[in-house]
C-alpha cells in the first residue's frame, strides 16, 4: 500500500479550494438562501461575497486576469456554493457558460475586451441559445443577425436566459444564413447598453427562484463586426463544444445540491426522536441515505472524471459531459426528494431546507440540455 | 502561618470584586498580604482589611499606568523576594494572566490558570479547574517553585474577615523591560451602572431571537430589576444589536455567574461554552427544541417579548 | 529585509484533557487565522519589502495549519515538530517558540488569542519574557510604521491605545478584521514555498527542558462533570413571566 498513489484522489490544492469555499459559502451565502428564495431575488450577498474573494469566475486564463483554474476546481467552485444555495451557484456557472465560448472561438482583442472585466468582477456573462421555439431543437432558433456595413443588426428574442438584466454581457447565437441550419449561425457578443436591448419579466419558476430568468429582446440591436465570436457560420458548432464542458457544470450544481440535502437529512435523523429513539437507528432509514450517499458517491466520481477530461479535451469528453450531468441530475432529483421524506412533515415546510433543495435540484434535469437530449448525445457518441 | 500574596486589581483605589473573592480563598491556605498599585493604592487598604488582609503593600508610581504590565510583574517578583509566600493568587482576567505568567517564568514557578476553587492541601494549594467543553472537572497543583495561581470570578464567596490591614510601602525597582509598551491613552469604559459582565452575581443575555438593537431595552429592563449584567449572544453581536463587550461564549466573556438568564438563545455550543458552569442557568426560547434547553434547570417555552417583560414585572412586584 | 513571523496554533495535548474543538487535526484554528490577516495587513500597508513566515508547533497534521497560512498570502512556512514535545505546558511551550523565533529571525511576532477562557492567553506574553522584547497583546486594531508598532487594546474596564519599538511580540483578536479566504491563486502559488522543519536540537532545547515531566503542573485528579440534567421546562401560556417568578424566589434571587 502507498499512501503516494495519486489517481482518483482530487489534490490537496483542490481539498484547500473545497475548505475554502465551504467556509465563504456556509458565512456568507447559507444565511441568505432561505431568504432568497422566498423572496424570489437575486443573492446580490452571494455575489458580492463570490466577487470579493475572486470565486465569482474561476475559469477564466490568467492573461486576462483570472485565476486560471483547472475545470475541476471549478467544478468544486459550484458544487461547494450549491450545496448551499443553488441560485447563487448559477453566478460561477453561467458566467463560465457565457464566457466559454469566448475563450473557445473569439479573437485575442475579443477575449481581452470581455474577460478582463469579467475577471475583476465587473460585468457577468449570459447565454443566449434557446428560444420560445427552439429549446431542444436549438439550431430551429430564428434570431437573426443581418450584415450593414461594419455592423450586424440582430433582431428576436431569447428564451430562459439566466442572469438576464443582471449580466452586463451576453453571448448570443443568431442565423447569419436562414439557407442553412446549424452551419448558420453565427455567435456574438452583445451588451446590455447596445440599444435595443431588453428584457421580458423575470419567469415564476418551480426553482432557483433567487436567479432572475428572464427573455431577452433583441429589436434591432446594432452592434460592431468585431463582436463576433469565431467565423460567421461557426457560432453553432462553438456552442455545442461550449456544452461538452458546461454540461459538467450543471453535474456540479446537481452534486451540490444532493450532498447538502444529504448532509442536512443525516443531521435531522440523528436528532429526531420517535418510538424512544432517533430515528437514525431504524434500518429502513439507514438504507435510505446508503442509497443517497452511494449515488452521490457515483455522480462524483463521474462528474469529477469528466472534469478531468474537459480540461484534457479528451476525445470522449462529449460523452463523458452528457453523461455526468444525465446522471448527476437524476440523482440530486431522487437524493432530494429522498431528503425530503427523511424529514416527514417537517420536510415539507419551507421551515426546513430540504423542500427548497428538492425544488431546486428539477432544473439540472431540464436546462443545459434535457436529460432526454443529453442520452440522444451519448447515443451518438457511445465509447 | 505562611503568608499568601494577592494582586489587587484595583481602579484607583476601588477594589474590583474578584479580588475580595481571592482573599476569602487565600485565608484558607495562609495569611493574605495583598499588594496594590498605581494612583490611589493605599485607599484600597481599608476594604482589604476588611476581607482578611493582614497586610496591605503599595507602590505608587506612574509606571503603572504608562506602561503595559511588566511593571506590575516588577513589583510582584519584588514582594514575592520580600514575603517568600505559599502562594500567588492573581484575578484571571486578561491582563491578570498576562502578569501570572511572566511572574511565574521569572520566578521560575509553575502556573495555573482559570482556577475555580482553592483548597489547602499536603503538598501545597490544590486549585480545581473546569476543563472547557466542560466535560470534566481537574485538580492541580504546582511542582516547581512557588505556585502562581490565576482564578475566575464567582469562584469564592465575599466574606467579611476584619483583619488588620497594615500599609507597608513596596520596594520596587523597575526592569529593563518596564518601559517596554508605552500606553498612549486610555479611556475608562462608561460604567453603566451595571456590575460587570464577568463579575456579575446575574446575568441576562439576549440572541437572535431579541431581534434588532431597539428591542434589547427588554432584556436591560430584567437585568436592572435583577441588579444584573447584560450578556450577548454572538448572533446578536454580529448583527449589531449589542457591544462585543458583552459577548459571551467561546469568542467572547465566558462567565459562571450564580443566574444565568438566556432569551432568545438557541444554546448552540460557540455560546455554551461561555457559560454552562453558570450555577443556575434559566431559558426562554420560542423553540421548544432549542439545545439550550438540555442546560437549564428551569424553561419557559414562549414568546420572549410576552415572557421577559412579565418577568421584570414580578420581580419588580416582588422586591417591592 | 523584515520579517514578521506568525506563531500559529501550538498544540498540546495533556492526558485528561478532551480536544479542543477548535483543534481538531491541526486545522489553522479560528482564532489564529486573524494573527495571520493582521501580518498579511501589516505587509500590505507597509512600503518595505516584508517577508512573512507561518511558525507552529505539532505533531505532523499541524502542516495543514502552515500550508493555510501560505495559501492566504505568508510567503513560508516553520515547523517544530518532535515527539518529546507531548504534554508541554505553556511555559515550556514558550521556550520552544522563543527559540523558534530567534531561529527564524524576526522584527515582528503576530499572534492570535485564545479566548479569554484558555492557557494559549498567556504565551505571547511568556514569548515576550523570555525574548525580552515588548509586548503589544490583545489587540483589536494595529500597524506599524517606520519602526513601530501601535494598536488598540480593549480592556475590561478601559480602552488602550499602545505603542512599542520593533522588535516587538503582537497579539490580535478577532475583533481585529475579518480574515481572508485563501484564494485560488493563493492554494496554487502555496504549493511552491518553502516549509522547513525543526526539531528540538536543531533549536538547541534539551528533553528535559519540555514535555510531560518538565511540566511545572501536576494534574491530581480528572473526574467526569455529571452531565448537567435538563430541569422544568413549562409552556408560556400568559403565565410564563410568573412562573419564571416563582422558581427564581424559590431559588432565593429575588
Amino acid at each position: 500500500m502507498s499512501q503516494d498513489f495519486d489517481l482518483y484522489r482530487p489534490s490537496e490544492e483542490h481539498n484547500m479550494l473545497r475548505d475554502a469555499i465551504r467556509s465563504l459559502a456556509e458565512a456568507k451565502i447559507a444565511p441568505y438562501a432561505a431568504a432568497i428564495d422566498e423572496e424570489a431575488r437575486f443573492p446580490q450577498e452571494a455575489l458580492d461575497a463570490l466577487v470579493a474573494n475572486d470565486l465569482h469566475a474561476v475559469h477564466v486564463p490568467e492573461e486576462y486576469g483570472g485565476a486560471g483554474a483547472d475545470a475541476l476546481a471549478t467544478v468544486i467552485v459550484i458544487e461547494e456554493v450549491a450545496r448551499v444555495c443553488v441560485s447563487s451557484s448559477l453566478i460561477p456557472a453561467v458566467n463560465k457558460l457565457g464566457s466559454l465560448p469566448v475563450i473557445l472561438s473569439g479573437s485575442e482583442e475579443l477575449k481581452k475586451k470581455y474577460m478582463t472585466p469579467l475577471a475583476q468582477g465587473e460585468g457577468m456573462f449570459s447565454y443566449c441559445l434557446s428560444e420560445p421555439d427552439a429549446g431542444s431543437d436549438a439550431a430551429g432558433m430564428k434570431t437573426k443577425a443581418v450584415r450593414d456595413g461594419e455592423d450586424w443588426i440582430l433582431d428576436g428574442v431569447k428564451r430562459w436566459i439566466t442572469n438576464a438584466g443582471v449580466s452586463d454581457y451576453y453571448t448570443v447565437m443568431a442565423v447569419t444564413d436562414p439557407t442553412k441550419r446549424s452551419k448558420g449561425i453565427s455567435a456574438f457578443v452583445v451588451e446590455k447598453s447596445d440599444e435595443g436591448v431588453s428584457f421580458g419579466a423575470p419567469e415564476k419558476k418551480l426553482g432557483i427562484k433567487g436567479s432572475p430568468t428572464r427573455e431577452v429582446y433583441l429589436d434591432n440591436v446594432r452592434i460592431p463586426a468585431d463582436r463576433m465570436i469565431g467565423k460567421e457560420g461557426t457560432g453553432f458548432a462553438t456552442a455545442m463544444q461550449t456544452l461538452d464542458h458546461t454540461r459538467i457544470t450543471i453535474a456540479a450544481q446537481a452534486l451540490g445540491v444532493a450532498q447538502g440535502a444529504l448532509d442536512y437529512a443525516k443531521g435531522y435523523v440523528q436528532e429526531r426522536k420517535q418510538f424512544g429513539k432517533p430515528i437514525a437507528d431504524f434500518q429502513g432509514i439507514q438504507f435510505m441515505l446508503a442509497d443517497m450517499a452511494m449515488k452521490i458517491s457515483a455522480a462524483r466520481a463521474l462528474t469529477y472524471q469528466a472534469a478531468a477530461a474537459s480540461e484534457r479535451g479528451d476525445k470522449d469528453l462529449t460523452f463523458q459531459g452528457a453523461a455526468a450531468k444525465c446522471f448527476a441530475s437524476d440523482v440530486a432529483m431522487e437524493v432530494t426528494t429522498d431528503a425530503v421524506q427523511l424529514l416527514g412533515g417537517y420536510g415539507y415546510t419551507r421551515d426546513y431546507p430540504v423542500e427548497r433543495m428538492m425544488r431546486d435540484a428539477k432544473i439540472t434535469q431540464i436546462y443545459e440540455g434535457t436529460n432526454q437530449v443529453q442520452r440522444i448525445v451519448m447515443a451518438r457518441n457511445l465509447p | 502561618m505562611a503568608e499568601v500574596l494577592v494582586y489587587v486589581d484595583h481602579v484607583d483605589g476601588a477594589v474590583r470584586r474578584p479580588t475580595l473573592e481571592l482573599l476569602t480563598l487565600a485565608r484558607r491556605i495562609g495569611e493574605p498580604v495583598a499588594v496594590a498599585l498605581g494612583s490611589n493604592a493605599e485607599k484600597t487598604a481599608s476594604t482589604l482589611a476588611g476581607h482578611g488582609a493582614l497586610r496591605v503593600l503599595t507602590h505608587e508610581a506612574s509606571e503603572y499606568a504608562d506602561y503595559l504590565v511588566v511593571p506590575k510583574v516588577d513589583a510582584l517578583q519584588a514582594a514575592v523576594e520580600a514575603v517568600s509566600p505559599a502562594a500567588v493568587l492573581i484575578p484571571s482576567s486578561a491582563e491578570g494572566k498576562e502578569i501570572a505568567a511572566r511572574l511565574a517564568l521569572r520566578i521560575g514557578s509553575g502556573i495555573i490558570t482559570d482556577a475555580v476553587d482553592v483548597e489547602a492541601g499536603d503538598e501545597g494549594p490544590v486549585a480545581t479547574q473546569s476543563v472547557f467543553a466542560a466535560s470534566f472537572t481537574t485538580t492541580s497543583r504546582v511542582s516547581k517553585g512557588t505556585p502562581v495561581i490565576t482564578v475566575k470570578p464567582n469562584s469564592a464567596a465575599v466574606e467579611a474577615a476584619p483583619a488588620v490591614g497594615a500599609v507597608e510601602a513596596l520596594n520596587v525597582s523597575f526592569s529593563d523591560q518596564t518601559t517596554g509598551t508605552k500606553v498612549t491613552s486610555r479611556t475608562p469604559r462608561e460604567s453603566t451602572g451595571r456590575p460587570e459582565l464577568t463579575e456579575a452575581a446575574i446575568v441576562v443575555s439576549g440572541g437572535r431571537g431579541v431581534n434588532g438593537v431597539e428591542n434589547f431595552a427588554i432584556i436591560e429592563a430584567l437585568a436592572d430589576s435583577l441588579g444584573a449584567a447584560v450578556g450577548a449572544s454572538r448572533a446578536a453581536v454580529d448583527a449589531g444589536w449589542y457591544p462585543h463587550t458583552n459577548q459571551v461564549g467561546q469568542t467572547g466573556k465566558s462567565v459562571s455567574p450564580q443566574l444565568y438568564i438566556a432569551s432568545g438563545i438557541s444554546g448552540a455550543i460557540q455560546h455554551r461554552a461561555g457559560m454552562q458552569t453558570s450555577k443556575t442557568i434559566v431559558a426562554i426560547n420560542k423553540d421548544a427544541e432549542a439545545p439550550i434547553f438540555e442546560l437549564a434547570d428551569y424553561g419557559v417555552v414562549g414568546d420572549l417579548f410576552d415572557v421577559v417583560p412579565a418577568l421584570t414585572e414580578e420581580v419588580k412586584t416582588r422586591k417591592g | 529585509m523584515k520579517y514578521v513571523p506568525d506563531a500559529t496554533g501550538d498544540r498540546h495535548f495533556a492526558d485528561d484533557l478532551t480536544v479542543d474543538r477548535d483543534d481538531v487535526d491541526g486545522l489553522l484554528s479560528e482564532l489564529d487565522e486573524y494573527a495571520v490577516e493582521q501580518a498579511l495587513q501589516i505587509s500590505e500597508n507597509t512600503g518595505d519589502d516584508v517577508e512573512i513566515t507561518a511558525l507552529t508547533i505539532g505533531p505532523e497534521n499541524a502542516k495543514d495549519a502552515l500550508r493555510k497560512a501560505l495559501s492566504m498570502g505568508a510567503d513560508k512556512a516553520v515547523h517544530v515538530e518532535d515527539d518529546d514535545l507531548h504534554g508541554t505546558d505553556a511555559i515550556g511551550t514558550s521556550l520552544v517558540l522563543a527559540k523558534a523565533i530567534e531561529k527564524a529571525g524576526y522584527d515582528l511576532v503576530v499572534s492570535g488569542m485564545a479566548s479569554t477562557d484558555g492557557t494559549m492567553g498567556v504565551v505571547p506574553a511568556l514569548v515576550a519574557e523570555r525574548l525580552g522584547v515588548p509586548q503589544v497583546t490583545l489587540l483589536s486594531e494595529v500597524s506599524v510604521e517606520d519602526g513601530t508598532v501601535k494598536g488598540r487594546r480593549d480592556g475590561d474596564t478601559a480602552t488602550e491605545y499602545l505603542e512599542a519599538q520593533l522588535p516587538a511580540i503582537v497579539s490580535v483578536t478577532d475583533q481585529s478584521g475579518e480574515a481572508r479566504y485563501p484564494s485560488f491563486k493563493g492554494i496554487m502559488a502555496a504549493k511552491k514555498k518553502p516549509v522547513i522543519s525543526w526539531d528540538l536540537s536543531d533549536l538547541d532545547i534539551d528533553a528535559k527542558e519540555i514535555g510531560l515531566e518538565q511540566a511545572h503542573t501536576s494534574v491530581e485528579s480528572a473526574a467526569q462533570r455529571p452531565a448537567r440534567a435538563t430541569g422544568t421546562v413549562v409552556k408560556d401560556e400568559g403565565e410564563g413571566g410568573k412562573q419564571l417568578a416563582e422558581f427564581l424566589a424559590s431559588q432565593k434571587f429575588i
